[in-house]
């Protein structure tokens, strides 16, 4: 780990979006969608955030494109610190820093034909020299498989997963450093959506792209990545190589969340765990541990003390878990404090 | 094959008639319910699934409608019954929940209102009753101080609870068979977890039988005893469960089940469907799935296989399992070894 | 809800204020000197100045508009340069009847826009649909003045069913509310029907019709009350245009409403009476619109009004 090469470093992150109230409109609480999130992705490797709706994910990706200004905290991307450029130098930057979003269809001008769009990100980010671009567009077209004559029809005239690749010919059109995959592949059906996540694979492999992944499908995350963040309430909760995340997890929420994935296989008996209720406002979260409201563990002082992440020797190199009683848990010593867990049937 | 049968779809067809062309969204479908227990109909977008489910019901709106086919519930041909007939069904028999429980409530009206709703159409019952046995219908699906919830509007409640509210809602006279179309799709996995257990719990305690409509495998492993597999507007294959996971028999079935990144195993790779899904307007003459098979031969790009027995309860679409077949006669449609490297 | 209906209040305070500065600044930018209109044109210059003196005109224009708004907030409104008597008296009659017949042609407006929109909706691209759609066109295309001036050819001169001018009785009163009202009921009618074709093909009609409600049930119960939210804020604003509408339908039927009384003053320069017509219908269409935004409260209760 500590020879590769550190891509996005990101420091004490902090988003918040205010709420205004009151007879004069001041800001009256904030939604605390990302809340001191530290994380670095070295080059070449595939890293994914989970986590459900409101646990910060997207607004994490966002922020790191300065799509959103930060409230708090430091991006470092390849040695500069990207919340200290100005607008002009941004948009530079962003010729390294590209984003697919989850709906194709959005994001692509429905006016302007592929060609035209192609067109516009080279030209913004003067990356290819005017003369090479249609053959970068013919070559770019044919990589993501699709016809080269294709690239004079307009975004209508595709379907969702053709759309998703002409999505992902655009970030790569300026061979970037870095894509960030903001739920690029949840719109899709499963057939077109292996198509597609083999096809980013590919790239990967092709010119050492670093990808990060935003996702709420954990069998996607288990197949494209290389390490996983998980979230909750806007904090990590738990970070880890993809084996240790999925075979060996030590927060009890990633233990919930893994556990909750419907299993496409009926004679496999699973363990589990029901949580109560649903994830709390992020405007007041809980105090303590945000997940204490819905612990089967929790106690006292959960409720009282912010759990750092941390590594305990059992566990594997970079592996780390933001609760107190990992170790007591998984040695047995700490019980569950309600009645959650439920074996299936079968 | 002996089981009784609650819901019996024959050859059913609805079609959209879009500026004079006419959209075969289901295009005879069959399958069947069996008393007691769940059926999934599993399908990617435009398989016609939803619509199959909606059609059941009679819920189709224009420029859609069903133009042939049986729907038999209870040995009654739901297509004869008048459209007064059909609202006695609707909610009291067969009730209905919905993928977008964001959307599905009226915003306007309270939860108590819209559950007490259907209590008053079927079961007669005035403002004071109906509002005791919505409170008692909102503890049975789970919902936390549900006499205070019931004077709540849905904007006031998450996502999990208003589709607890529906279910509520669809449970309020008993019904016999409750169809849920992709009832948590729009769900967070957690949440999903607690919606399907509560489906199941209650199909065991009021003994309903359940449709369940879903794109997703993993569900149908989960809550389902028999499969229908949907593919362009027609049933591919029929099985029950277990059959489907280990011996699936259709290639669209093991395309589909090879695509699908697991959460439970290490995949090596993931084997995509090649292709996309026709268009409406250009479905192929032979076999639907032919232009994207990896088998297919003239036969299947001419003509269209049936849907024929393959074993005790098992169907498939497919010329492979027929003496027409004109391929390897050695073909391996299946072989689990390839997708996983552990398990 | 208090807390919104109070800042609400208070966010009027300056659009008020606006009016009036607005107002009194047009006036007095305009060519023409209301005290030599008062002493009349042959006047010598000293009773000119004399008047001007009086009624302050030489002061300061700030001056002029802080005396100004003290007296409104007063309930002064000042003294007609014309009549010689309190504004507040030539206005407060015809204030009513001009309410009364914006009243009427709203009313008129809901109903008829309402039926038709509805119709329209439930049987959409039917002959019904179709002719109310055109009927509704031709309503909304047609000045009021000339529609006006039409009906009095037809039912008054021809058939001599009602009486031409004048207001008070039913007779009346009918063909100016009917004037008045077409422009807004074509307008509700269409915003009526595309509001309801939006509803019904929402989610939970669809689940009203999985219950086994019926369906004129789901028509007047499940879509109805949602798809009049747009609706309503059409009749707000609506109510806004009857008042611009009401001065011309005033002078086709000869009706003493605010609306001539408007024309008429700014003819003669009277300008109290003038501030005090525009002030009032000024008020009048930001408390209407005050009112709509209240009654959302009512119609949708997913409008947070704290927020």
């Amino acid at each position: 780990m500590s020879q590769k090469k550190e891509l996005l470093k990101i420091n004490n992150l902090k988003q918040y979006f205010p709420i205004k109230g009151g007879v004069l409109g001041r800001t009256v609480n904030n939604v605390k969608a990302v809340d001191d999130v530290s994380f670095t992705i070295y080059e070449g490797e595939t890293v994914s955030v989970v986590g459900e709706s409101g646990c910060g994910k997207s607004t994490t990706g966002r922020a790191i494109l300065r799509l959103d200004d930060p409230t708090d905290g430091t991006i470092e991307f390849d040695g500069t610190d990207l919340l200290s450029l100005n607008k002009k130098e941004m948009r530079k930057m962003r010729k390294d820093l590209q984003i697919i979003f989850q709906d194709p269809y959005a994001s692509l001008n429905p006016r302007m034909t592929v060609r035209q769009t192609l067109n516009e990100a080279m030209e913004i980010q003067s990356a290819v020299p005017r003369d090479e671009r249609n053959d970068r567009i013919a070559e770019l077209m044919e990589t993501v498989g699709l016809q080269p004559h294709q690239a004079d029809r307009f975004p209508h005239e595709f379907s969702g997963g053709q759309r998703q690749r002409i999505g992902i010919a655009r970030a790569l059109s300026v061979n970037p450093k870095l894509i960030v995959c903001d739920e690029a592949v949840s719109a899709l059906d499963v057939s077109i959506q292996a198509q597609v996540l083999n096809l980013l694979k590919k790239f990967q492999n092709e010119w050492n792209l670093t990808y990060l992944f935003i996702a709420h499908d954990l069998g996607v995350v288990r197949h494209i990545s290389d390490r996983i963040i998980v979230m909750y309430l806007g904090k990590i909760v738990e970070i880890g190589d993809t084996k240790s995340i999925f075979e060996n997890p030590q927060h009890p929420y990633t233990k919930a969340l893994l556990s909750a994935i419907p299993v496409p296989d009926p004679e496999k008996k699973t363990e589990r765990i029901f949580l109560q209720g649903d994830v709390p406002s992020p405007i007041d979260p809980p105090t303590g541990c945000r997940f204490h409201t819905r612990c089967p563990f929790a106690t006292d002082k959960c409720a009282e003390e912010v759990p750092e992440l941390r590594n305990e020797d059992y566990m594997t190199d970079g592996h780390a878990a933001a609760c107190h009683y990992i170790k007591a848990i998984e040695s047995g010593e700490h019980q569950p404090t309600r009645e959650t867990s439920k074996v299936r049937d079968v | 094959m002996s089981d009784e049968k609650i819901l019996e779809v024959k050859d059913l067809r609805t079609s959209f008639f879009i500026e004079g062309n006419e959209i075969k969204a289901v295009d005879g479908v069959t399958f069947d319910v069996p008393k007691g227990k769940t059926l999934g109909i599993v399908g990617e977008s435009g398989s016609g699934k939803s619509i199959s489910a909606l059609s059941i019901l009679q819920l189709i709106d224009s420029p859609g409608e069903i133009v042939g086919g049986e729907i038999n519930f209870k040995g009654q041909n739901l297509l004869d019954y008048s459209e007064a007939q059909m609202r006695k069904v609707r909610g009291n028999q067969i009730s209905m929940i919905f993928q977008e429980p964001m959307t599905s409530l009226n915003p306007v009206y309270t939860i108590g209102q819209q559950i007490r709703e259907a209590l008053k159409i079927h079961r007669g019952l005035d403002k004071k009753d109906g509002t005791e046995k919505s409170i008692e219908l909102l503890e049975l699906v789970g919902i936390p101080s549900p006499r205070k919830r019931v004077t709540q509007y849905p904007f006031e409640l998450s996502g999990g609870m208003r589709q607890r509210v529906m279910i509520a809602m669809a449970l309020a006279c008993n019904p016999e068979l409750l169809i849920a179309d992709e009832p948590t799709t729009a769900l967070d996995v957690t949440i999903q977890a607690q919606i399907l257990e509560l489906i199941k719990e209650l199909q065991d305690e009021m003994g309903m039988s359940v449709v369940m409509i879903t794109h997703d495998l993993g569900v149908v492993a989960e809550t389902c005893d028999y499969v229908a597999v949907m593919y362009c507007g027609k049933v591919v294959e029929y099985a029950d469960v277990k059959t489907l996971f280990k011996n699936p028999r259709h290639p669209y079935t093991v395309g589909l089940l090879n695509s699908l990144p697991r959460s439970d195993v290490d995949q090596e790779e993931l084997i995509p469907i090649e292709g996309t899904v026709p268009a409406p307007h250009e479905m192929p003459d032979g076999c639907r799935f032919a232009p994207r098979c990896p088998f297919a031969t003239d036969l299947c790009h001419s003509e269209l296989p049936n849907l024929d027995d393959v074993g005790e309860g098992e169907q498939v679409r497919c010329w492979i399992y027929t003496d027409e077949w004109d391929g390897d006669p050695e073909v391996k449609v299946y072989e689990p070894e390839k997708r996983t490297s552990e398990d | 809800m208090t807390v919104y209906i109070i800042r609400r209040i208070l966010q009027l305070i300056p659009v008020l204020l606006g009016v009036t500065v607005l107002v009194f600044l047009l006036m007095h930018l305009t060519p023409g000197n209301p005290a030599q209109l008062m002493a009349g044109e042959n006047a010598p210059p000293e009773m000119v100045a004399q008047i001007e003196n009086r009624l302050g005109l030489n002061d300061p224009l700030p001056v002029q508009y802080f005396d100004y708004v003290v007296g409104v907030v007063q309930g002064d409104l000042g003294t007609s340069m014309r009549y010689n008597t309190p504004v507040i008296d030539e206005v407060a009659p015809r204030f009513w009847v001009t309410i009364e017949l914006a009243l009427y042609a709203t009313v008129l407006s809901i109903f008829l826009g309402l039926i038709a929109g509805i119709i329209s909706a439930v049987r959409q691209y039917s002959v019904a649909d179709v002719s109310i759609m055109i009927v509704a066109l031709f309503g909304l295309s047609m000045p009021n003045f000339w529609l006006g001036l039409m009906l009095m050819q037809w039912f008054s001169i021809n058939l001599g069913w009602f009486p031409p001018t004048g207001w008070g009785s039913p007779e009346q009163i009918l063909l100016p509310v009917i004037t008045l009202g077409t422009a807004g009921a074509a307008i509700i009618a269409r915003m009526t029907r595309s509001s309801m074709l939006e509803v019904i093909s929402q989610d939970y009609i669809r689940t009203a019709r999985a219950k086994g409600v019926k369906e004129r049930i789901i028509i007047y119960k499940h879509a109805l009350k949602n798809a009049l939210i747009p609706v309503v804020t059409v009749v707000g604003l609506q109510f806004g245009a009857l008042l611009a509408g009401a001065v011309l339908t005033e002078e086709v039927f000869a009706i003493n409403g605010m609306g001539r009384l408007l024309v008429d003053s700014i003819m003669n320069r009277d300008f109290p009476v003038v501030q005090a017509c525009i002030l009032i219908i000024s008020v009048v269409f930001v408390v209407v619109n005050l009112l709509v935004d209240i009654s959302y409260k009512f119609l949708n209760k997913r409008i947070d009004l704290n927020d």
